[in-house]
């Protein structure tokens, strides 16, 4: 094909994504930052300059401590409890066991489904004393718990719905990696006599490290993105028990109107963030395969 | 002469998948030491008979005996039997050494062994400089010896290899295919070697196994596949150009040929070599009359292609002067003794009287 597109036609095919990029992703990021250097104004008062005094009301918000505390909990509990459970399902799909399509399709079930109506699902699955879960603790004798209304089992509860809604997706991810392995390789290793757990762990595993890589990394940044469900469900509470900092960024923002603390709040979220995939990229660049 | 390989013999081996019957009826075996290559076009069933062999897949029927004992039932991990597979599946994570002794270390072998052992089949193998790399850095043929090794590691008296040489390039593969005659010859393992490829077999192998869709199509020496081919699939398969087949239409016969058992002179299909067939021999025993169609020059002879009137392509192997010219009638001789017979109905070999 010797077609050449004119230069006009050029700059008009990059101006549409560039511009859809720029004004929902740039511009808000640069002006969050730079409302992050001014106070709220209002009718009789209009904002002015402040510095870095958002950033000092930042370092002295007990609330923020508690929901970094509760962000990291969360992450660090969902995270590797999700991915083993993806790999659990990934070889249980993989199997030559009867009905892995069924079990394929219901596995993927919660990922298909919007995260707001999971959460409605649990609302029933956690009510007291009717829901599911209490029924199941009477039948074996405990007493109901309300997992949503306590302050020490909200967080928890949310992060069991995060891990049932997500383990899906990462199986997926998962059955295609093991799919990708040559199964010749574990033909090698049992004719050398390995069972199939060593199977697993010395060639299966390996071979699964840049899924895993990869599947870790996105689910760490799932786990400060997603917080339909805590406002469906929990709306942070008890007492900022379950609230994630994306939440206390929405109440900040558009519960209690303060843009400027809420617009400091961000940029907190976006550097996290940042470092993240900073992060991810720095390691999936170092030895994550190997052909 | 005993080395430490074992017999194995193979009697009424079957597999099927469902409804689908892989295998019938495989019957063959080989003596400590030796070498038997299983030949046949893709698809045969060559790669399920070392499957089973070797415990991978479970079989349908039938006993697999190495040294007298049949192992049809036990796990695969207890033959002691090595394997070498097509595209050779070394551990990608892996360095060359951890390859090499992975067996070692599920056995739990003690080092100063494991260590021994490693340097033993380096050396054999000419990796030393390159157990510290990992597979993908390696070139086919260097991949091909870390394969090998892996397998001769572990003194297993019984090796399976699975086309081994079909990822290599024609000049690796000669190179690698003596080197695997001669460990076999030198360290007296006995060798179950797969191939399609039949000039491949016969050059290597002390017994052949022909398969044809599931089926034993012969058993024999390379010699015997060669000499008297037991049917028209082994006719066609063995040599380079294989076999010529003709119909009785097209081969002017002595008055006094009989073919054996009864059966009729126009229910047979001869078979002649390409290169037992003489140009221009009016007198001989067989001859058929055919237009040339091309000619093909292969070095030291002419392949001589053939049209029969009755429309049957074959070749000829033409060595002297004086090729033929395309589009011109000419007659091809050929003895008795360079005819082989078979039965148009079965296919399978007949003898015949003058
Ligand atoms: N796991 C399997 N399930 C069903 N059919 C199979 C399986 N493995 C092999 N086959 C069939 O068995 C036949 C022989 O295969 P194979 O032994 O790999 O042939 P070869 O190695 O001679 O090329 C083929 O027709 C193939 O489709
Ligand atoms: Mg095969």
């Amino acid at each position: 094909m010797n077609m050449r597109l004119s230069y006009g036609m050029g700059f008009i095919l990059l101006f549409i994504p560039c511009s859809l990029l720029v004004a929902f992703t740039h511009y808000p990021a640069l002006k969050a930052l730079l409302n992050s250097f001014w106070n709220n104004g209002s009718s009789f008062r209009p904002s002015r300059f402040v510095g870095l005094d958002n950033y000092e009301t930042l370092l002295e918000d007990d609330k923020l401590m508690q929901v970094l505390i509760n962000s990291f909990i969360y992450a660090i509990g969902t995270v590797p409890l999700a991915i083993a459970l993806a790999i659990g399902m990934a070889l249980l799909v993989n199997s030559k066991l009867p009905a892995t399509g069924l079990m394929r399709l219901s596995f993927f079930l919660p990922t298909m489904l919007p995260m707001v109506a999971v959460a409605n699902i649990w609302l029933f699955f956690y009510a007291p004393g009717i829901g599911l879960a209490s029924q199941l603790l009477n039948a074996v004798g405990l007493p109901s718990i309300n997992f949503l209304g306590s302050t020490d089992t909200s967080l928890v509860s949310m992060m069991v719905v995060a891990v049932w809604k997500e383990a899906g997706l990462f199986m997926i991810f998962y059955l295609a990696a093991l799919q990708s392995i040559p199964t010749n390789l574990k033909d090698a290793a049992r004719l050398e006599g390995a069972g199939s757990v060593r199977i697993f762990f010395t060639v299966v595993m390996p071979l699964l490290r840049p899924t895993t890589i990869f599947v870790a990394v996105n689910a760490l940044i799932n786990a400060f993105r997603l917080v339909d469900h805590i406002v469906v469900m929990t709306r942070g509470g008890p007492s900022n028990s379950s609230s994630l900092l994306l939440y206390y960024i929405y109440e900040v923002t558009f519960g209690f109107r303060d843009f400027a603390y809420g617009a400091t709040l961000t940029v907190l979220m976006v550097v996290i963030l940042g470092i993240l995939a900073a992060f991810q990229f720095w390691v999936l660049d170092r030895k994550a395969h190997y052909q | 002469m005993s080395g430490p390989g074992v017999s194995l013999e193979v009697v009424d081996l079957a597999k099927s998948w469902g409804a689908v019957d892989v295998l019938q009826d495989v019957n063959f075996g080989i003596e400590p030491g030796g070498f038997l290559t299983l030949l046949g076009p893709s698809g045969c069933g060559k790669s399920t008979i070392l499957r089973l062999v070797s415990g991978l897949d479970e079989v349908s029927g039938g006993q697999i005996l190495i040294g007298g004992k049949d192992v049809a039932r036990i796990p695969a991990a207890e033959r002691n039997i090595g394997m070498v597979f097509q595209n050779y599946a070394l551990f990608p994570h892996m360095t060359i050494a951890e390859n090499i002794t992975y067996g070692l270390n599920v056995r739990k072998v003690p080092k100063a062994e494991k260590e021994k052992a490693l340097a033993r089949v380096a050396e054999l193998m000419a990796l030393g400089k390159l157990l510290d790399r990992k597979p993908s850095q390696l070139s086919g043929g260097q991949q091909q010896r870390v394969a090998l090794a892996r397998v001769l590691v572990s003194d297993r008296p019984l090796v399976l290899m699975d086309e081994p040489l079909s990822n290599l390039d024609a000049k690796l593969r000669v190179e690698i295919r003596s080197e695997i005659r001669s460990l076999n010859k030198k360290l007296g393992i006995t060798v179950v070697y797969v191939t399609h490829d039949q000039s491949e077999a016969l050059s290597m192998s002390d017994r052949v196994v022909l398969m044809n869709a599931g089926n034993v199509s012969q058993v024999g020496t390379p010699q015997e596949l060669y000499d008297r081919p037991a049917n028209t699939f082994a006719a066609a398969f063995i040599g380079t150009p294989p076999m010529n087949l003709l119909s009785p239409e097209d081969v002017r016969a002595p008055a006094t040929f009989a073919p054996e058992g009864g059966m009729e002179a126009r229910d047979v299909i001869f078979g002649v070599r390409p290169e037992s067939l003489s140009l221009g021999r009016a007198g001989a025993e067989f001859s058929a009359t055919a237009r040339v169609e091309s000619l093909e020059y292969e070095g030291k002879v002419f392949l001589v292609h053939l049209i029969a009137p009755s429309g049957t392509r074959f070749i000829a192997a033409h060595s002297g002067d004086g090729a033929p010219e395309e589009g011109s009638e000419v007659t091809v001789g050929w003895s008795a003794s360079q005819t082989h017979l078979f039965s148009k109905t079965d296919g399978n070999r007949r003898d015949f009287t003058l």
